[in-house]
């Protein structure tokens, strides 16, 4: 199995979740288990800063479409940030931009979420 | 160098094995002087053509890769020895109608058409070989 973890903060009350490693059907579970865990116990704002995942799959990132899923109606958010290229790339194609911002960076991205 | 020089590779159908393949094509599309976005999209192309061998093949047999240099043009074929389909009925895939859905998987033939130059798919019941290019 490629390597992947994650570290996780709460950041103002931002979730702001660090993934390292391939964000594969492995990768995508372990963020999706994590949010719809923290949307359970309440929090509604979620940053996934993916500056140490340059590859992913599509069935990676379709398991986070459950998440999305989740935070409608609610007030919630979900972001990205620090996306290598293809990533934004395939975050573009499969539609993914248009339910969750895509920032440059963490602090870009807390100064409008937060 | 040989007129269109080839790199052949088999991969068993193992968990993240894909990853091997895009190590492969990293270092084609280096020989070819392909760039870095390039190089990645031929990466995000082939890891999707390698999942569906492996996934929707529902083959336990091994799957083949050919790598060819023609001239400017990188020639890509993934093939399996898994059941066949029929790339015409498989729907395009759209955010809005994967929300809520049951079903939020099927994204791998739209990423490679939209990541490749040219993507041809041939399927048989004896098996399918998904034949990309990428121009340089």
């Amino acid at each position: 199995m490629a390597d992947f973890d994650m570290k996780v903060k709460d950041n103002d009350g931002v979730i702001v979740v660090t993934t390292n490693g391939y964000l594969n059907n492995y990768g995508g579970e372990q963020v999706a288990s994590l949010c719809l865990q923290k949307i359970s116990e309440g929090k509604t704002k979620f940053l996934l800063n993916l500056a140490n995942t340059d590859m992913v799959n599509s069935i990676g990132v379709s398991i986070l479409i459950e998440v999305i899923e989740e935070l409608q109606g609610t007030q919630g958010v979900i972001a990205f940030c620090n996306l290598a290229p293809i990533v934004e790339k395939t975050f573009n194609i499969m539609g993914i931009s248009k339910y969750a911002k895509l920032y440059a960076n963490e602090e870009e991205a807390m100064a409008e979420i937060a | 160098m040989s007129p269109n020089p080839t790199v052949e590779l088999t991969l068993p159908v193992m968990e993240d094995m894909e990853i091997a393949a895009t190590k492969t094509a990293e270092v084609v599309a280096k020989a070819m002087g392909l760039d870095e976005m390039k190089t990645a999209e031929i990466n995000m192309a082939l890891i999707e053509a390698c999942i569906n061998a492996f996934e929707h093949s529902k083959s336990k047999e091994n799957i083949y890769i050919t790598y060819s240099i023609d001239g400017d043009t990188l020639i890509i074929k993934v093939g399996d020895k898994g059941e066949g389909f029929d790339s015409e009925v498989v729907s395009i895939p759209n955010i809005d109608e994967k929300i809520n859905s049951d079903h939020k998987r099927g994204w791998g033939l739209q990423l490679m058409k939209e990541l490749m130059d040219t993507v041809e798919f041939e399927s048989t019941d004896a098996g399918t070989t998904v034949t990309m290019t990428k121009n340089k």
